[in-house]
């Protein structure tokens, strides 16, 4: 490890876990006021796996949500905040190099959104216990999503000026990603229009795979998700240390 | 030979239309306490940004301690510390975890012990443990301050420093820094003060319009540059018709005259004594930075060494 990635990483560490209430409790609530109500009005009416009961078909949906939607508020808002206050100068002028950068707010963005998700799954173990067929699965998916996640927020960061536009940018992309990619569903109980449009959709593969890590079953093979959740990944590292590279947006 | 401290050749930036730098060349040697004046839009911060690799030239080249702020930043960024000019920070931390983190960015581990030398130097001790949010806008300048010290750079910059600041904190800042030239270090001031440049800088540079105008050792511009004057309070309060021409302001009820030399005033005095006009009060205005400043700022002449 690099001095300037270990201290970039600890910092963004350190500035979520001094607002842990609102970074890391926060999002527990909310996620746990989502099962609460969808469980009570679903969980007499639906089941999606044989065997499983709704509430904690959820559970693994519910989880790998607030893993991927805190991975990407993390690195996006410390970004954001930064630059609208000008403090982003201090991590400019230090010798850190472009991939230090990217890898401190990617790993950052990692941990915040594990520990949201691991907050998530402890507080959904009162209500319901999903069996953890395929541990390795759920564990390579939680990382590879929220790095993904991680990064991405990386992009809304530099590229938005304000708070608004990362704000629009959470709204119009990442909120309907997220939930329309199965959280509270499966697949197969789309429409066959709107399965097809799914399967654009990469959170579904993120959520999927996640979910065969808890049941050893899926909507589609955890292997087919792990391909395109990885290309996915490479793919948006490369553009986004591209950017930090040219220092779009950064560097004038 | 020595490598200079800072060397910039023909640095040019563009942003859209306006064009900040138009071919900046100057060399600062180390251990120099170098000052860049110029008015709001010269160009000092774009240069300054440029040497901090905040902002990329167009074209041209500089370099810190010899090394190159583009191909060689990481040694450039090691050797160089900047004290911005906007009053920035972090708000999530306290004094002593912004100078900790800052020391772990350059590679300075168990850093402690400079820290707080630092914070003793600033005044900041008794504010290690609070929050940025709640320090004074003087006092957040002193971090700021402390931030660009953490790993000892060789080169200091300071951009506008005492910007806004309380006669004691300048004093204190003024003290270390200093010091800390004493001690080797080199330091860049740009400032709105002249009179701070002038007590401090043994070297100016004048920036107007993305260029250098006037390069030299501070004495010798004042030497050079501004005019002798001399303030006469007269009785009665008229300047005779002869002396008209040399007049050229006045002070507090004084006339104040330009003479090419000190022994010019011969003349004036016994100019005033056949007209009959007695000197109540005299007053030998020495020159100063600002006049300079004033007289190269309105375009006259060119004096790049």
């Amino acid at each position: 490890m690099t001095p300037g990635f270990r201290a970039l990483f600890y910092k963004e560490i350190l500035r979520f876990y001094k607002v842990a209430f609102q970074t890391v409790l926060a999002p527990v609530i909310t996620a746990l006021l989502y099962l609460l109500i969808f469980s009570h009005v679903l969980e007499e009416h639906v089941q999606v796996y044989p065997g499983v009961s709704y509430t904690a078909f959820l559970v693994p949906g519910l989880v790998m949500m607030s893993v991927l939607q805190n991975a990407f508020a993390n690195s996006s808002s410390s970004l954001i905040q930064s630059k609208v206050t000008g403090s982003i100068i201090f991590v400019l002028m230090p010798p850190i190099a472009y991939s230090e950068f990217f890898l401190a707010y990617v790993a950052a963005a990692a941990v915040r959104g594990v520990a949201v998700g691991g907050g998530v799954f402890v507080v959904t173990l009162l209500f319901a216990l999903p069996p953890l067929r395929e541990p390795l699965w759920l564990i390579v998916f939680a990382l590879l999503g929220s790095g993904l996640l991680g990064a991405l927020g990386v992009v809304a960061g530099i590229w938005a000026e304000k708070f608004d536009q990362l704000a629009a940018f959470q709204n119009f992309l990442i909120m309907p990603f997220t939930f329309l990619s199965g959280v509270f569903y499966s697949l197969h109980s789309l429409p066959p229009f709107w399965q097809g449009v799914s399967r654009f959709n990469p959170f579904f593969y993120m959520i999927d795979g996640f979910r065969y890590g808890f049941f050893g079953v899926s909507d589609v093979s955890p292997w087919l998700s792990l391909t395109i959740v990885l290309v996915c990944f490479f793919a948006l590292s490369l553009f986004t240390l591209q950017l930090l590279k040219t220092g779009y947006k950064l560097r004038h | 030979m020595t490598q200079p401290a800072i060397q910039i050749s023909q640095i040019r930036k563009r942003f859209g239309e306006l064009e900040a730098l138009k071919g900046v060349s100057l060399s600062v040697e180390q251990g120099e306490f170098f000052a860049l004046l110029g008015p709001n839009g010269a160009g000092k911060t774009t240069l300054i940004s440029i040497l901090a690799g905040l902002t990329r030239a167009d074209s041209g080249e500089a370099r810190i301690m010899g090394h190159d702020v583009v191909h060689d930043y990481r040694a450039a960024r090691h050797a160089l510390g900047v004290v911005p000019q906007e009053l920035v920070f972090d708000p999530f931390f306290t004094v002593r975890e912004t100078l900790r983190i800052q020391s772990g960015y350059y590679g300075v581990k168990s850093n402690d012990g400079w820290i707080d030398e630092i914070l003793h130097n600033l005044d900041l001790t008794n504010k290690a443990d609070t929050n940025m949010r709640k320090l004074s806008g003087g006092m957040k300048r002193r971090v700021l301050v402390a931030q660009a010290l953490v790993h000892k750079p060789p080169v200091i910059v300071l951009d506008e420093p005492t910007a806004g600041v309380d006669v004691e904190l300048r004093q204190t800042l003024w003290a270390f820094v200093r010091k800390l030239n004493e001690q080797g270090h080199t330091i860049v001031l740009t400032t709105h003060y002249l009179e701070e440049a002038e007590a401090l800088c043994s070297r100016v540079a004048m920036l107007k319009q993305g260029e250098v105008v006037l390069l030299d050792r501070t004495d010798k511009l004042l030497a050079q540059h501004a005019e002798k004057k001399v303030a006469l309070k007269l009785v009665p309060d008229s300047l005779p018709l002869a002396l008209q021409a040399m007049k050229c302001g006045e002070q507090r009820g004084a006339h104040v005259l330009a003479l090419q030399d000190f022994a010019q005033l011969d003349g004036v005095l016994a100019t005033l004594r056949e007209s009959g006009v007695r000197i109540e009060d005299m007053e030998v205005l020495t020159p100063d930075l600002e006049d300079v400043f004033v007289k190269v700022m309105h375009g006259e002449g060119r004096a790049v060494a």
